[in-house]
């Protein structure tokens, strides 16, 4: 699988007469293709951008001939289930700043290369009682330090990693679904055998439980927190891609925690914001965090009014929308 | 062996049951064949193309192939477990009722777990569940339950059929191929009959009937645990072990009354199978029910009086006429209700209304594990919002009915196969006692 992967960034560097990469597009590496691949006459969609080139060269390119590729640190089997030493990553959500953005959701799909339906993460629009005001809640995986999916797991697919991570080795699944029926908070989702075209060079670049790709039919996948991306000491995507800084992510070890613009100390956040934890009372020790919907900085009704008619209909259950 | 004249009375009535296959049961296996390769057309669909090909979705990912499992496998326990009681308590009655006991306990426990494996992404990796084996997996359990429970009922099955196979083998009254008599002879074990085998022979009898009481118990519990030990709302409850065990017995006598009438009837089996054996079976019906009944309200009473928001949740599709309340409603009165009002009645206690009963009471049950299954996982603690509208309900797919049905194709054809194999009433146990 390393070797592969060798080859094929050689083979990428090699084919790149025009390749180029761009740092500035945050944490995506996009790369230029010649195009056309596997048949595919895109039009020129005259949406250009400017590429600097290894030669210090400016070009533009039309965006149909970019792909974004990930750079992932090579992991072996066993790094991949034994976690990154010494840390125990933490996300902290600040409810007071989401309006429904749903970039968290677009950029987690990128990263992972999913259909455009499948959603690992999602925002529900909470309403706690009659009397209270709704919220947007964005809900990843929980990451439970006492996690009621990996205990149901019969042959030790999904499982604990010392970093706090729960990843699922999709070579491994049997797609027993009972993960599914165990986590409390509807967070797992299985691959019921629909789109499954995924590159070719992506399925041998990224293999393995810390990129949660290749997506296999017939088994169980879910938010991963990025570890890929982590283990380079960045930001997971949805993270660095909310407008709204809504996402903390950090180490409790180190007590701190970041959204990619402020950098704040943990324990401190939780203190002063009166930081709580979704269902605490269900004992999964859940390693997100939720700074409650106080002065918020949107009104709820701007996350709604501008999404398309289908996403709206997901929140019509919702009262006083 | 020797055969005593009521044995041979019996064989001779048999005869033509087990010596060929007529045309009637032809036509029976060429239809339930039909059903059964419309069942594997279903399956290579969902082979090819995924289960995409079912009604499951992101939340509801266990639908009829889970309800089928438990519906199957529960009938199997109660099979077993009332052939332990009816054995070892030395049930005068239970003669001609012991063979289609263990019959309808094996045959479920082969078609039963068949649903797990369809229900599974992978059965291509199955084997994880050995090599990659966890033990605090409840699914682990029910792999050992399972597994363990299937070679109980083999071998169960087996040692009371050994001295029927010796009279087979011995019998000059049956008209059996050459390779018959040699299946019966390898079969058989060299049983003659000696004293020393005999007393062997019932020991071992005794003691796998002791076994598989207990067993049964552990297994179904095991199989209520898959649901118990999860978070959700409708199945984290502390009686479902023996709620599971109950509902798994009673519905196992149901079917064993089921096919005591079809025998009865299509074998003219009035002379062994008796009214009175109706009764009984009506009575061990009638106990059941209430005990089910008693279950059933106790654990609802709790869930809606203590009324908490999630448990409300799913009372409130339960009880909703628009959601499942008719379905419930019929659940009830079809397993617990009728039952009961026609065993108690010595008017309404005849053969063909308790057997008209013990089918209602088998579909009421069916539909209660889909209560127990769908609307809790229709329900779950977040509510469903931001996902896509056909992953909100659930419902069934031709692919997921098609193989349903094939499973329940698959048991009657193995039970008409092995009825062709044995006879339906243990000649054996009509043996003259001796001094």
């Amino acid at each position: 699988m390393s070797e592969l992967s060798k080859n094929e960034r050689r083979d990428f560097l090699k084919k790149g007469a025009l390749g180029v990469t761009l740092a500035a597009w945050g944490q995506l590496v996009f790369s230029c293709s010649s195009g056309g691949e596997g048949g595919e006459a895109a039009a020129e969609t005259s949406d250009t951008v400017k590429l600097l080139t290894p030669d210090g060269e400016l070009v533009e390119v039309d965006k149909k001939y970019l792909k974004h590729v990930h750079h992932v640190p090579k992991v072996s089997q066993k790094e991949a289930r034994a976690g990154i030493p010494g840390k125990k990553f933490v996300m902290v959500i600040d409810l007071a700043r989401c309006n429904n953005a749903r970039k968290c959701i677009s950029a987690c799909q990128a990263m992972h290369h999913l259909p455009p339906e499948k959603e690992w993460v999602t925002v529900k629009l909470m309403k706690d009682s009659k009397d209270s005001s709704p919220y947007w809640f964005p809900k990843t995986c929980f990451h439970c330090d006492n996690p009621p999916c990996v205990k149901v797991c019969p042959v030790n697919a999904t499982y604990k990693r010392q970093d706090g991570l729960v990843l699922v080795d999709s070579e491994r699944c049997i797609g027993c679904k009972f993960c599914m029926t165990a986590c409390p908070y509807s967070t797992r989702t299985f691959n019921w055998g629909e789109e499954l075209e995924i590159p070719a060079d992506i399925e041998t670049h990224h293999a393995g439980p810390e990129t949660s790709v290749p997506s296999r039919p017939g088994t169980v996948e879910k938010c991963d927190f990025c570890p890929d991306m982590v283990r380079m000491g960045k930001l997971p995507d949805c993270v660095s891609a909310c407008p709204n800084g809504v996402f903390y992510f950090g180490d409790q070890n180190e007590d701190v925690v970041t959204n990619g613009s402020e950098t704040l100390r943990f324990s401190q956040l939780i203190k002063d914001r009166s930081g709580y934890r979704y269902m605490e009372d269900l004992g999964t020790e859940p390693r997100v965090w939720y700074l409650p919907p106080r002065d918020r900085i949107f009104p709820v009704e701007r996350g709604y009014e501008a999404l398309p008619d289908d996403i709206k209909e997901r929140y019509d259950d919702v009262e006083g929308i | 062996m020797d055969i005593s004249k009521k044995q041979t009375a019996i064989l001779q009535k048999f005869g033509p049951y087990i010596e060929r296959f007529d045309a009637r049961s032809f036509v029976y296996i060429f239809l339930l064949s039909l059903v059964i390769l419309v069942g594997l057309y279903a399956l290579i669909q969902q082979i090819l193309e995924g289960h995409v090909v079912t009604g499951m979705r992101d939340n509801v990912v266990w639908g009829l192939y889970i309800v089928n499992f438990i519906f199957f496998i529960g009938i199997s326990y109660g099979g077993a477990i009332l052939a332990g009681f009816l054995h070892l308590f030395k049930v005068p009655w239970r003669r001609p009722i012991m063979r289609i006991a263990v019959l309808t306990a094996f045959i479920s426990a082969l078609i039963g777990p068949i649903f797990i494996i369809l229900c599974i992404g992978r059965f291509d990796r199955l084997h994880y569940l050995f090599i990659h084996a966890r033990l605090q997996s409840p699914i682990f359990w029910d792999v050992v339950a399972i597994s363990t429970y299937l070679v109980g009922a083999i071998i169960f099955m087996y040692l009371l059929m050994i001295k029927d196979f010796a009279i087979y083998r011995d019998s000059d009254v049956l008209n059996l191929p050459t390779w018959r008599r040699n299946l019966y002879r390898a079969l058989a074990l060299n049983y003659q009959g000696t004293e020393s085998q005999n007393r062997q022979l019932s020991v071992s009898k005794n003691l796998i009937a002791l076994i598989m009481i207990p067993m049964v118990v552990v297994v179904s519990s095991v199989l209520s645990w898959i649901f118990g030990m999860t978070l959700r709302p409708g199945w984290h409850s502390t009686i479902f072990g023996p709620y599971f065990v109950l509902a798994a017995i009673y519905s196992g006598a149901a079917v064993i009354v089921i096919m005591m009438w079809i025998f009865r009837r299509s074998y003219k089996l009035e002379d062994y199978l008796t009214d009175k054996h109706f009764a009984y079976m009506g009575y061990i019906l009638l106990a059941l029910g209430a005990g089910y009944g008693y279950f059933t309200f106790s654990e609802y009473l709790t869930s809606w009086f203590g009324s908490e928001k999630w448990d409300s949740e799913v009372m409130e599709k339960l009880f909703n006429p628009d959601e499942y309340g008719w379905w419930f409603l019929i659940s009830n009165v079809f397993s617990i209700v009728i039952p009961i009002v026609v065993v108690a009645f010595k008017k309404l206690r005849t053969p063909n209304l308790i057997t008209l009963s013990a089918l209602l009471l088998v579909f009421g049950m069916w539909i209660k594990r889909y209560l127990i299954v769908v609307p809790t996982l229709e329900t779950p603690l977040l509510p469903i919002q931001d996902t896509r509208p056909e992953y909100i309900h659930y419902s069934a797919t031709w692919v997921e009915w098609a193989l349903s049905f094939a499973g329940l194709a698959t048991f009657i054809l193995f039970f008409i196969i092995m009825a062709k194999l044995v006879t339906i009433v243990t000649v054996s146990d009509y043996a003259e006692k001796k001094n």
